[in-house]
């Protein structure tokens, strides 16, 4: 198993830790104090996490304790039974404050929690903090947030990538035995590479948005990130269905993640355009290495084109500010947002608000997003752009006449220093190059780590058909417990 | 192009187009399973999360009311769109909590369609209609005079609406009530609305322009949130008058955004839109597009009830006046829930059909609105109808006792089974025993000496007064017919 080396505390597997809890020879509170602990002793470092919810969690943890020791209660229903957690900090989870890493946000409490969150407590487990985020998740390297950059757990000096930079932080610690987080372009898959843990993008509206702060309507969605793919599928069987609060979520079968099917064997397609020359070559040698290790346990292995993945990026970053320039309007200073003192009319109360309310990146986003949706740009740009989105999914579609899974790199290059692209937005869009194009056909994607000794980890794609999440993972199980 | 002559006023050519915001009569929003009911609701009591437009919220479409919309359609002269789907239009106001407002402008789910309207003088005309799509209601802003603050009550964020847009094909201020007017009674007839004007269920906008050249458009004034028949009228006409004051001065119209002023009776300017505004519409990523079956299109089509087009056609076959069938359409609108034509349904005479809206609009509606105390079943009213008209067709009954047997037989809470026994034990059916009546006849011939005389001698006059005898003493039992024909006979 890919353990990843800097782990300051070592779970047991997920299915061991609800068993344990519903034996009695663990109880939930120690594991929520175990978690809090661990945060509380090593955050200082890494600044992973925004907020704990000690008190909460601890209620919730006693109740759970309280209902086993009782020995009424059903332990099917609770396949999480006594499992901290931590949510990214753009989830909402009732009673917490959730901030989106933004003071456009700060200090407001949630009055509901997200769907996904709900079902995993539900389920038994039980949130204990928000993880750090670039501010409304717009960012690969936490750099973004309002509230300060988290810290590779490699490497203090680079960046855990982003925007769900502090769950994969947090998960590469070992402070809870997963995390949860966001993926619009890349939010989960990339900081789980540059981290080296298991980072899943499930389909689109596999998993409900009600309750995550928008980003990109059309391409969010939340995913777990763990240590193996086996608690992967245990997070997604508990999380993913069709939500009455979402009507982008699609009916998928609950039993999927559980009936893991006989290994037989799958094609799999190398993606030619995503290992162009931008792709560093340490990392081109690790997909070499998938590639290999699936051909020596009887796959095949083949190469396939998807051209306009090209112009992905291009059409990604048309297509997401226009959404998330639409999703932020509601933060406008008048209700529960940050709101600017001393103005004198309604038309200055907007503007200082949002001036102020929001951090450079968010703005400049707004400002794309807006003017590819002002009239005379519409259609050259927005309507341009779903052009080539519907072209993109037509190659996918086409990819996968012949190929059961894709694959290819997370990124381009391993973890980066801190500060070393805040000066160049391009630089640091062109990091989300390997990623966004999955988002845009709304594919589920895993990033699988390969962990070096004595340097940065690597990240490995898996590409699945739509709504095949399962068969990602199983496919991804294989690349499981290889040596680097 | 001699249908332009009578339009031009002045030498002036006004056309004149009409949005009007319907409000879906739903139980919940357009979007969140919130109460619709914000009448009588303290302020900010009916919102959740998604009307509060919170971070994280989505919109959810509430199925009953695409099904409204699709009966407006139907209601409009065509058929719901297969496929429509919402967009977002942006703008900031307090009162817009996400910063942009759920419509539909691309593809909406009514495209085409036409009303006929009724003028009074009988004429007729049919009105395009260019489009009608769905939309979400904002909220309510009070701005408290002398405060240094506005309110704002979110009760009606979320409403459903139906936007319905007309080609511009009125061109005069009959015309506009007259659209204005059909609308509402369709929009009510089909289910799709409560159209209580009060409470602003319908809100009229009115585009008027004018122009010399009847080929060419004038600018525009829009006159906004209208909520009467006659206040449409009203701001038509004055926005006509006004304008081609203003160009007959030397000035020139404005395309701009007017109020209507009900006390003063004229419309002032609120908002120029010499900035138009970018809404930057785009489709809304949250709502999956609407995608209605042709079964599921078939389904709301049959069942829907007669529309007052078809109620026109077939109280028309019946032999009824134009006025009497356009009282009795207001009649269902107003007391919908006595439904008063279908008992017409049942009628098929010409001489009842008359009797029975006479009975409706002198009777019932003057009882109901005094009382409101009429049982609501049809079926009954419809057994009520035929036994009433029967008992009075074969002279049982005197008008007047027929009113009172009608009266007393809605109300009732349960009706008798047996109606002749029930009106003769009330005292209500006229003497028709020629025995008895003969003996009353007698009585007055012996006590009137001089009037008999006179009838005796070809006045025929006095036998009104012979007659008034007779039900006099008769207590107004006996049928005035017969008692004048037997009086005739006697003295002849």
């Amino acid at each position: 198993m890919s353990q990843s080396s800097v782990a300051v505390f070592s779970w047991p597997k997920i299915n061991d830790i609800a068993l344990s809890v519903a034996d009695g020879s663990m109880t939930a509170v120690a594991n929520v104090e175990k978690a809090l602990s661990l945060i509380r002793e090593y955050d200082n470092t890494y600044h992973a996490i925004l907020s704990t919810c000690e008190e909460l969690a601890l209620e919730k943890a006693k109740k759970i304790d309280d209902m086993v020791a009782s020995g009424e209660w059903n332990a099917e229903e609770y396949p999480l039974l006594g499992v901290p957690f931590i949510a990214k900090d753009n989830l909402l989870v009732k009673g917490t404050e959730t901030t989106a890493a933004s003071n456009m946000l700060k200090g407001f409490v949630a009055p509901y929690t997200a769907t996904a969150v709900q079902r995993l407590e539900n389920a038994g487990a039980i949130c204990v903090g928000k993880a750090n985020l670039d501010a409304f998740a717009h960012g690969g390297s936490t750099e973004n947030s309002d509230f300060g950059v988290t810290k590779n757990p490699h490497d203090t000096g680079r960046v855990p990538g982003g925007s769900s930079g502090g769950s994969a932080a947090a998960m590469a610690l070992g402070y809870t035995p997963f995390t949860l987080g966001t993926d619009t372009g890349g939010s989960i898959r990339q900081p789980a590479s540059f981290c080296g843990v298991v980072g899943f993008k499930p389909t689109y509206g596999r998993v409900s948005r009600s309750g995550a702060v928008a980003m990109a309507s059309s391409t969010d969605v939340i995913g777990p990130i763990t240590s193996n793919t086996e608690d992967t599928a245990l997070i997604m069987s508990v999380m993913s269905g069709k939500d009455e609060l979402d009507s982008t979520t699609i009916d998928s079968d609950p039993n999927e993640f559980r009936n893991v099917s006989d290994k037989k064997s799958v094609t799999v397609g190398v993606v030619k355009e995503l290992l162009s020359d931008a792709v560093a070559p340490e990392i081109r040698e690790e997909v070499e290495a998938a590639a290999q290790a699936y051909r020596d346990n009887g796959h095949k292995v083949v190469e396939v084109s998807i051209p306009t993945i090209d112009v992905a990026l291009a059409t990604y970053y048309v297509l997401v500010p226009a959404e998330l320039s639409s999703n932020l309007s509601r933060h406008d200073g008048q209700r529960y947002q940050y709101s600017a003192d001393d103005t004198a009319t309604l038309e200055e109360s907007y503007e200082k608000s949002r001036t102020s309310g929001f951090g450079r990146e968010a703005k400049r986003r707004i400002m794309l997003g807006t003017y590819v949706l002002s009239s005379g740009f519409y259609d050259a740009y927005y309507k341009k752009a779903q052009k080539a989105r519907t072209k993109l999914i037509s190659e996918f579609n086409k990819a996968f006449e012949t190929c059961d899974v894709l694959l290819g790199p997370t990124t381009p290059s391993v973890a980066f220093k801190i500060g070393e692209l805040t000066d160049d937005p391009i630089q640091m869009y062109a990091q989300d190059i390997m990623t966004v194009s999955v988002n845009l056909a709304g594919l589920p994607a895993i990033s699988m780590p390969v962990v070096r000794n004595s340097s940065m980890p690597i990240g490995v794609q898996i590409i699945g058909q739509h709504k095949k999440d399962a068969q990602v993972l199983e496919v991804a199980s294989l690349l499981e417990g290889r040596e680097s | 192009m001699s249908d332009i002559k009578k339009y031009i006023v002045n030498g002036y050519y006004p056309t004149i187009g009409i949005e009007c915001h319907v409000q879906l009569k739903t139980k919940t929003k357009l979007f969140a399973s919130v109460s619709n009911e914000a009448r009588e609701a303290a302020q900010n009591t009916l919102v959740s999360h998604i009307c509060f437009g919170l971070p994280g919220a989505l919109p959810v479409l509430n199925e009953k009311a695409v099904t409204l919309a699709a009966k407006a359609a139907f209601a409009l002269g065509t058929e719901p769109q297969t496929y429509s789907k919402f967009d977002r239009k942006h703008y900031f106001y307090p009162d817009l909590p996400k910063g942009y407002q759920i419509s539909q402008f691309e593809e909406p789910i009514i495209l085409g369609g036409e009303i006929t309207i009724y003028l009074e003088n009988g004429d007729r005309k049919v009105i395009n209609i260019t489009r009608a799509h769905m939309e979400e209601d904002a909220g309510k802003s009070t701005h408290p005079a002398g405060r240094d603050y506005s309110l704002v009550d979110l009760n009606r964020a979320g409403t459903p609406l139906l936007e319905i847009v007309s080609e511009p094909e009125i061109h005069s201020a009959e015309e506009a009530k007259a659209y204005a007017k059909e609308l509402w009674l369709r929009m009510k007839y089909a289910g799709v609305s409560d159209v209580d004007l009060y409470h602003g269920n319908m809100r009229f906008d009115v585009n008027v322009s004018v122009s010399k050249d009847p080929s060419k458009l004038g600018i525009r004034s829009e006159t906004k949130n209208l909520n009467s028949f006659r206040s449409v009228e009203r701001a038509v006409e004055y926005e006509i008058k006004r304008q081609i004051e203003l160009l007959e001065s030397g000035g020139e119209v404005v395309q701009e955004t007017r109020g209507w002023l009900d006390d003063f009776q004229k419309t002032v300017s609120q908002r120029t839109k010499e900035n138009a505004h970018d809404y930057r519409y785009f489709p809304d990523p949250d709502l999956p597009p609407i995608i209605l079956s042709k079964e599921y299109v078939e389904t709301i089509r049959s069942s829907m009830g007669a529309l007052p087009q078809e109620w026109r056609e077939s109280l028309e076959e019946k032999g009824l006046a134009t006025q009497t069938i356009e009282e009795l359409l207001l009649a269902e609108v107003e007391f919908d829930e006595l439904h008063f034509l279908d008992v017409f349904t049942a009628i098929d005479d010409e001489k009842r059909a008359k009797n029975f809206a006479n009975w409706v609009l002198n009777i019932f509606v003057p009882r109901q609105r005094d009382k409101a105390d009429i049982v609501c079943d049809v079926e009954r009213m419809k057994s009520i109808e035929a036994a009433v008209y029967a008992l009075l067709s074969g002279g049982k009954l005197s008008s007047n006792a027929a009113k009172e047997l009608l009266e007393i037989l809605a109300t009732e809470e349960k009706l008798p089974t047996d109606i002749e026994q029930f009106a003769e034990e009330k005292g209500l059916i006229q003497m028709n025993d020629s025995g008895e009546l003969e003996k009353i006849v007698d009585e007055v011939i012996e006590s009137n000496p001089k009037p008999v005389e006179d009838v005796r001698n070809g006045e025929m006059k006095a036998i009104g007064f012979l007659v008034g005898q007779v039900m006099q003493k008769s207590q107004g039992k006996a049928n005035p017919a017969e008692a004048k024909k037997l009086l005739q006979s006697k003295l002849s």
